[in-house]
C-alpha cells in the first residue's frame, strides 16, 4: 500500500519537475542577453538530472542514474565550455589568458607557428 | 502516441513495483518512517526548485535571476536527491544517487559563479536603484537594458 503510495508520489514529483523544465524554457526563449539563455540552460540541465533520478524510481530500473551521473558532469562542462567560447571566441586558448589581448596574442602565434609548419 | 505508450508503461511499471511490496509482507514502522522523511524532504526540495523557476522568470535584472537560479537550484536538488537516497535504502541505486548529489553539490554552484563572472566581465550591468514594475514598453522591448 505505502509501496503504491510512494510510486505515484514519484510519478507526481517527475511531472511537477517537468513542468518546471518547461517553465525554465521560457527564460531560455525570451533572456534578453546571452547569460541568461545559459543561466536558463544550466538550470534545465540540473533539473533534467533530477527527472532522470525520480523517473528511475518510477519505472524501477536503476541503470538510469548512470545516466544522471554522466549528464550532470555534460552540463557543467558544456557551461563551462560555452562561456569561454563566448569570451575568447575559441576553444583554443588557455583558460589562464587573463586578457583578451593575451589570448589574441597567444592564438596568433599558435596560427603563424600552424601556418609555418 | 509515442508519449502515451510510455505513459502506460509507467503506470504499468508502478503497479509492479506495489505488487511486489504488498507480497513482502505488512508494512513495518520503520519503512513508514522512512518514506515520510523521504516525502516531507522531496516535497522541501520542490518547493526550492519552483520558486528558483518563478524567480529566475519574473526578476527584474540578470544577477537577481542567478541569484534565485544558482542558491535554490543546489539546495533543492540536494534535499530531492536526499529524499530519493532515503527511500531507496541502503542499495547501490543510493551510492550512485550520492555520486550525483555530490558532483551536483560541487558543480552547480561553480557553474553559477563562472556565469556571473563571464557576464561581470563581459560589462554587463547589475540594474541599480529602486524597483519599478515594468511598463508595456519594457516587455514588449524585451526588459533588455
Amino acid at each position: 500500500m505505502f509501496a503504491i503510495g510512494m510510486a505515484y508520489f514519484n510519478l507526481a514529483v517527475a511531472f511537477l519537475i517537468l513542468i518546471s523544465m518547461a517553465l525554465m524554457l521560457g527564460r531560455l526563449f525570451i533572456g534578453p542577453t546571452l547569460y541568461d539563455r545559459l543561466l536558463a540552460v544550466n538550470s534545465f540541465g540540473t533539473k533534467t538530472v533530477l527527472f532522470l533520478c525520480i523517473f528511475c524510481f518510477v519505472i524501477d530500473r536503476p541503470d538510469g542514474v548512470d545516466i544522471a551521473i554522466l549528464y550532470a558532469l555534460m552540463n557543467f562542462i558544456a557551461t563551462i565550455a560555452v562561456l569561454k567560447f563566448f569570451r575568447y571566441r575559441s576553444l583554443d586558448t588557455p583558460l589562464n589568458a587573463l586578457d583578451r589581448t593575451k589570448a589574441q596574442k597567444t592564438t596568433a602565434v599558435r596560427a603563424t607557428k600552424n601556418g609555418g609548419a | 502516441m509515442g508519449a502515451l505508450n510510455m505513459m502506460f508503461y509507467v503506470l504499468l511499471a508502478s503497479e509492479t513495483v506495489s505488487a511486489t511490496g504488498a507480497a513482502a509482507g505488512a508494512v513495518d514502522v520503520l519503512t513508514l518512517i522512512r518514506m515520510a522523511v523521504s516525502a516531507i524532504s522531496i516535497l522541501a526540495g520542490l518547493v526550492f526548485v519552483f520558486s528558483g523557476t518563478i524567480g529566475v522568470l519574473r526578476l527584474p535584472d540578470f544577477y537577481t535571476r542567478l541569484h534565485a537560479a544558482g542558491m535554490t537550484d543546489t539546495l533543492g536538488v540536494e534535499l530531492i536527491l536526499f529524499g530519493l537516497i532515503v527511500q531507496s535504502g541502503f542499495t547501490q541505486m543510493s551510492l550512485k544517487l550520492l555520486m550525483v548529489s555530490f558532483f551536483l553539490f560541487l558543480t552547480s554552484p561553480t557553474a553559477t559563479h563562472a556565469v556571473a563572472n563571464a557576464a561581470y566581465k563581459a560589462g554587463l550591468k547589475p540594474k541599480l536603484g529602486r524597483y519599478k514594475a515594468p511598463t508595456t514598453e519594457d516587455l514588449t522591448s524585451g526588459g533588455a537594458k
